[in-house]
């Protein structure tokens, strides 16, 4: 039924055209109508992308709902789009997000309305295109494109540093990317191609695989973001409305993740080989020095950046550890890798889930209490019994508590990284201790105890909209956590024709 | 029978879900009436198995629920693993939760105290204990009940999770609250060990299914791994004392044991049920699953052997000090898992899951019974200001006499049969470090039967130390919590002696425990054992009878007899008792090392690394220079016309002189 549709245009274009829609309908009118138009519209690009999954044939690691049209013959770029198992649930990811940052913004967004939702619709659209786009030019006008309503929402909608917030923000993440252009580029001189899976099969000399790995580090790395390009991040997170928190921390970090994927590996198999220490190393000090930073922070959101940033240590460990589990000489049966790259992709859906429900629940608390400080609360337990019940859930989910999703992408890079090196997985499960520690320490401190405050006492526990949002999230969590053979049986056969292609040498 | 073993952990999990989420709906009578009869379904159908298990002999079960996932060719799966092991400890579990779900209808009946006046969270706080012990009594069922390593760690981890729910269960309270903390926290570091060990147990044989990873044992124990370059560690010690470490936090087992005592702020059920007969227990019992690879390790077993004999002494002889009623209890609990893990270590796993089974009962009994006397007292726990409570609380009274000469180990007694037989396997050990823990586990005899009594004497004997008004509402407790009472004080008495032959010197436990051929500890003793009553005869010819009769006759001429004693000793060893009263001092150190340090940490790599040098050097330094430059290069920019082509002239000189020279 899927077939002869155009699954993949349509998933890009509803939103960004009924973003541009919402925004014509304007702010003069009737609020709920944007709102509802928006909802339609999210729900509409969901319900598609599930397309995508029962449509999607997990035997081969081939691109699948693949559109190709000529876009700019004279440089041969297309537009050209396709998922395998990499990009297909990251994109269900995003749509499903997305409904849920529309209903975030209900009532509490009470500034433009309209313009405030066209821009995560439009937002939506390109970050699927991001996703699909398997044509480098192609996908580097969306990853650039996609910083904008980001921009605009921290700085229109964001706190009282919102400047300096989105400017850092815009900076970092805009500097990585033109280092990211330049390979390109030079590799379409080369090879005469922009289509990715063409660079995939591209020679390449070490030198030139190393420029350009560093390169795609400097974009990915920032977006990812790893320590120590990491700063922007909190600032970012601070300053936005609730709902660019959640597409923040929930899509755009895995965008690096599944950069490192897409581009990363397959291209320079042969730098990432070289420089695996250097990645690895970057994702335990995330792993350890940011769980240590995240345990004093005063601000939820901050803390809960933080978290994130260690959270993402794990797919950048997963990803780049299978160079050493396959040379490691006491690994005998030298299994593993398939292991360390299914963990990073489940890490990202996870956190996904988990990061975006911590930061709507800050949100909850943010809107009737006007404040992030851990100090300003204590006792919410006592006015908010069924959204503390959430709380301590999601709190254990991102404390990695088995069951959840959480658990299941920290334990499987951890089980395989320890394949390649005992200290790997030492330092990695460290996470159990700290993340835990971060996580209920501010638990502790914002629920239980006695009422600190009359803010506090005044509390209202959830509303139907949040009970909504927050029991949906449950769930997905839950079944990622009880049960993720669905989403790990999709990946299969792209894991194995990736770790097949980044084995074999270019040199 | 895959439906019905299904149903046990469901059939909890299932009143645990309709109390917790229709809590208002069903009212008290309906949350405490479906989570009883689930955890009594969840019993019944135990004894089934046990039936099934150990009168009709059937085969181990072992058998997949369902696939979680496969990666890698990994298989990731919940199932069932039913032995003789698995069903006894089924049994009880369910049947010691069904006991503590009876005993707190009585126990929470007035919980509305415990909280704010104005809390929402105390409204309906009576359906969510009962949920919350329901949920546990599932994940222990989990727990014991699975067949890989992945659902052992699910289980280990959420019963881990409802520890902290209970705990800080009356979340108003500080105490509570940073009580459960601390218990998640110091768990978490057992379970980082226990973690790496899975992993480790995944990279040598490639499975995580018990059986395929115990038929790689023998492999694996001819491989070594280099953990610091230039050293050959064996695998298979280094997985077990991995796992091991995780059954330290577990079983509260020193250093890890912090957490223990601080969980008595939760309510008494839970730490009857959690923290004393069921849950503390699963390091015994995970290491007795793994006796397999255990016995491989003389190396994991000498360190099992040292760190169970340390808490079993040191942790008794805190005990001694303690005036809170429940944490004299708490302090025995430590110090007879210790006993547990001395009997690992001898490789006497059975004595070890025989002596967690007695103390399951006598310790769920004493327990309960302190939770009785404090329901009596109106919540007041100090011991000291108790007293003469044997003429108000009859039944409490004999009940609590049966549960501490079974802890002391009185001859007939559960506990004499479980404690003996764990002395006598430590004392025909050969593991390096058993002639320590032989010491240690005679000593704690004394000291064990010291405390119990010293706590027995000075609740229900001597003069009444209560205030009037207090004095004056003094009556037994209601049926529900008598009758949990006597019901677990009578396989306290005599579950031992029925059971000790089978289990202990018998074929029970067939295939599910290994015991290495060298390792002949307890089968030296079972060669002397002719029966129970030989058994008790045979021990007055050992010194432990003695030693037990020698700690309650001192402390009775201590407590009841020359109280001045007991003062002028602490004075006179002021600094033992300071050190006792401390608990060595471990929270201080853990609190200002642990938790301050790593604080501190924290606040220098967030305020020196990422806000001086990342953003103030690097991210802000960068934009500054740029700043600087441009404001330098502005200078240049000044309108008139002569600088610029002042600007032209040199440059065109300059390309001229390079022009010439290059």
């Amino acid at each position: 039924m899927f077939a002869d549709l155009p699954l993949l245009s349509l998933i890009v274009w509803l939103p960004i055209f009924g973003g541009v829609a919402v925004l014509l309908s304007g702010d003069k009118g009737d609020a709920n109508g944007v709102r509802v138009l928006s909802l339609v519209i999210s729900i509409a690009t969901f319900i598609l992308s599930l397309g995508l999954y029962a449509g999607f044939d997990s035997s081969t690691s081939a691109m699948q709902f693949v559109e190709k049209t000529p876009w700019i013959p004279g440089f041969g770029i297309n537009y050209h789009f396709g998922v395998d198992g990499f990009s297909m649930p990251l994109i269900i990811l995003t749509t499903f997000t997305t409904i849920l940052v529309v209903l975030a913004g209900w009532e509490v967004i009470k500034k433009k309305p309209a313009q405030y939702l066209a821009a995560f619709l439009i937002m939506e659209g390109l970050m699927i295109a991001v996703f699909a786009a398997l044509d480098a030019i192609f996908f580097y006008v969306f990853w650039e494109a996609m910083l904008v309503p980001m921009f605009i929402l921290i700085g229109v909608w964001g706190g009282e540093r919102r400047v300096y917030a989105t400017i850092k923000f815009f900076i970092y993440t805009f500097i990585g990317s033109v280092f990211m252009l330049v390979a390109l580029i030079y590799m379409y001189y080369k090879g005469g191609s922009f289509a990715i899976l063409d660079m995939h099969a591209m020679p390449l000399t070490l030198n030139e695989q190393t420029f350009i790995f560093f390169a795609f580090l400097a974009a990915f790395a920032v977006k990812v973001p790893m320590w120590p390009v990491h700063t922007w991040l909190p600032d970012a997170h601070v300053e936005a409305p609730t709902g660019g928190s959640v597409i923040l921390a929930a899509i755009m970090l895995k965008i690096g993740g599944y950069g490192f994927i897409r581009f990363s590996m397959p291209i320079t198999p042969d730098a990432a080989h070289s420089f695996d220490w250097l990645i690895i190393f970057m994702s335990l000090v995330a792993v350890v020095y940011i769980g240590f930073v995240a345990l004093v922070q005063k601000d939820m959101k901050k803390l809960v950046a933080y978290s994130s940033i260690a959270h993402m240590g794990f797919v950048t460990l997963g990803l780049f550890v299978v160079f050493q589990i396959w040379e490691n000489p006491a690994n005998v049966s030298g299994g593993g890798a398939a292991l360390a790259v299914e963990g990073a992709m489940i890490q990202m859906i996870s956190h996904g889930f988990i990061s975006g429900a911590m930061f709507l629940m800050i949100g909850v608390l943010y809107d009737r209490m006007h404040t992030r400080e851990i100090n300003a609360y204590g006792g919410v337990v006592h006015t908010m019994p069924i959204f503390a019940a959430f709380a301590v859930f999601f709190s254990m989910a991102n404390a990695g508590l088995p069951g959840t999703s959480g658990f299941v992408g920290e334990f499987m890079v951890i089980i395989a990284s320890f394949q390649a090196n005992f200290w790997y997985a030492f330092l990695g499960a460290l996470t159990l201790i700290l993340g835990a520690a971060y996580t209920l320490w501010m638990v502790k401190r914002v629920f239980y105890g006695e009422i600190a405050n009359e803010g506090v006492r005044a509390l209202k526990d959830l509303n139907a909209r949040e009970l909504t949002i927050m029991t949906t999230l449950a769930i997905a969590v839950l079944i990622l956590g009880l049960w993720p053979a669905p989403v790990v049986d999709v990946m299969h056969a792209s894991v194995e024709n990736f770790l097949q292609h980044i084995a074999v040498s270019k040199l | 029978m895959d439906n019905l073993y299904l149903a046990i952990p469901l059939a909890s999990l299932f009143g645990a879900i309709v109390a917790g989420f229709f809590g208002a709906q069903i009212g008290r009578k309906g949350a405490h009436t479906v989570t009883i009869l689930g955890v009594g379904t969840s019993f019944i159908l135990s004894l089934f198995a046990l039936n099934h298990h150990v009168f009709n002999d059937a085969a181990a079960y072992n058998h997949s629920v369902y696939e979680w996932m496969v990666s890698d060719g990994l298989r990731f799966e919940v199932g069932f693993l039913i032995d003789n092991l698995t069903v006894m400890m089924m049994s009880v579990v369910t049947g010691v939760s069904l006991m503590v779900h009876v005993y707190t209808i009585g126990y929470m009946e007035d919980d509305l105290h415990n909280w704010p006046k104005e809390s929402l969270a105390g409204t309906n706080s009576y359906q969510r204990f009962f949920s919350y012990i329901s949920l546990f009594t599932f994940s222990m069922l989990m727990l014991v009940m699975s067949n890989n390593f992945m659902q052992l760690f699910f289980g280990w981890e959420a019963v881990g999770l409802v520890s902290y729910l209970l705990i800080g269960f009356w979340s108003v309270r500080p105490t509570a609250v940073y009580a459960n903390l601390k218990a998640f926290l110091v768990n978490r570091v057992g379970d980082f060990g226990f973690i790496l060990g899975i992993a480790a147990v995944v990279m040598y044989s490639g499975s995580l299914d018990y059986y395929e990873v115990f038929d790689k044992a023998g492999e694996m124990s001819q491989q070594t791994m280099s953990i610091f370059s230039g050293t050959e560690w064996n695998v298979i010690s280094v997985i077990c004392i991995l796992l091991f470490i995780g059954a330290m936090g577990k079983s509260a087992q020193m250093p890890l044991h912090v957490w223990l005592p601080d969980s008595m702020e939760g309510p008494t059920p839970i730490s009857a049920l959690i923290h004393a007969a069921t849950m503390v227990t699963a390091g015994i019992f995970m290491v007795s699953r793994m006796s397999p690879l255990f016995e491989l390790s003389e190396a994991a077993l000498s360190f099992i052997i040292v760190i169970g004999s340390l808490t079993a002494i040191l942790m008794g002889l805190v005990g001694i000090v303690q005036n809170d009623i429940k944490r004299v209890v708490a302090y025995s609990t430590l110090s007879q898992l210790g006993y547990m893990t001395v009997a690992l270590g001898a490789s006497a796993y059975s004595a070890a899951v025989f002596h967690l089974m007695t103390h399951a009962f006598f310790k769920a009994l004493l327990f309960l019974a302190a939770g009785s006397v404090i329901i009596a007292m109106h919540h007041e726990q100090d011991i000291r200001k108790m007293g003469g409570l044997k003429k108000y609380l009859p039944i409490t009274y004999w009940t609590s006499l049966v549960g501490s000469l079974a802890l002391i180990g009185f001859p007939g007694f559960s506990g004499f049969f479980s404690k003996d037989a764990i002395i006598e396997a430590v004392h025909h050990s050969t593991i390096p470090g058993h002639q320590f823990a032989y010491i240690a586990v005679l000593s704690g005899v004394f000291i064990t039967a010291f405390y119990s009594f010293r706590m027995f004497f000075l609740v229900f004997h001597g003069e009444e130390r209560m205030d009037k008004h207090t004095k004056e509402h003094l009556h037994e407790t209601p049926w529900v919590v008598t009758v949990p009472l006597i019901l677990l004080a009578i396989p306290s008495v005599f579950i031992g002696g029925f059971t000790i032959g089978d289990m202990l010197f018998g074929d029970y436990f067939g295939s599910a425990i290994y015991i290495a051929e060298n390792h002949t500890g307890l089968a030296e003793v079972g060669k002397h054992f002719h029966g129970a009553w030989a058994f008790v005869e045979h021990s007055f010819a050992g010194p432990a009878v003695y030693l037990a009769a020698a700690g309650v006759i001192s402390s009775w001429y201590i407590y009841m007899k020359q109280p001045s004693i007991a003062d002028s000793l602490k004075q006179r060893f002021i600094i033992i008792y300071n050190l006792l009263d401390r608990k060595y001092y471990f929270d201080e150190f853990n609190s200002a090392v642990f938790a301050g340090g790593s604080r501190q940490l924290g606040d220098r790599l967030w305020q020196v690394g990422d806000v001086k040098f990342i953003d103030g050097v690097l991210v802000n330094g960068s934009a500054k220079l740029v700043a600087w430059f441009a404001g330098v290069t502005r200078q240049l920019q000044t309108g008139m016309l002569y600088h610029y082509a002042f600007a032209m002239i040199i440059g065109v000189l300059m390309l001229l002189v390079m022009g010439l020279f290059i």
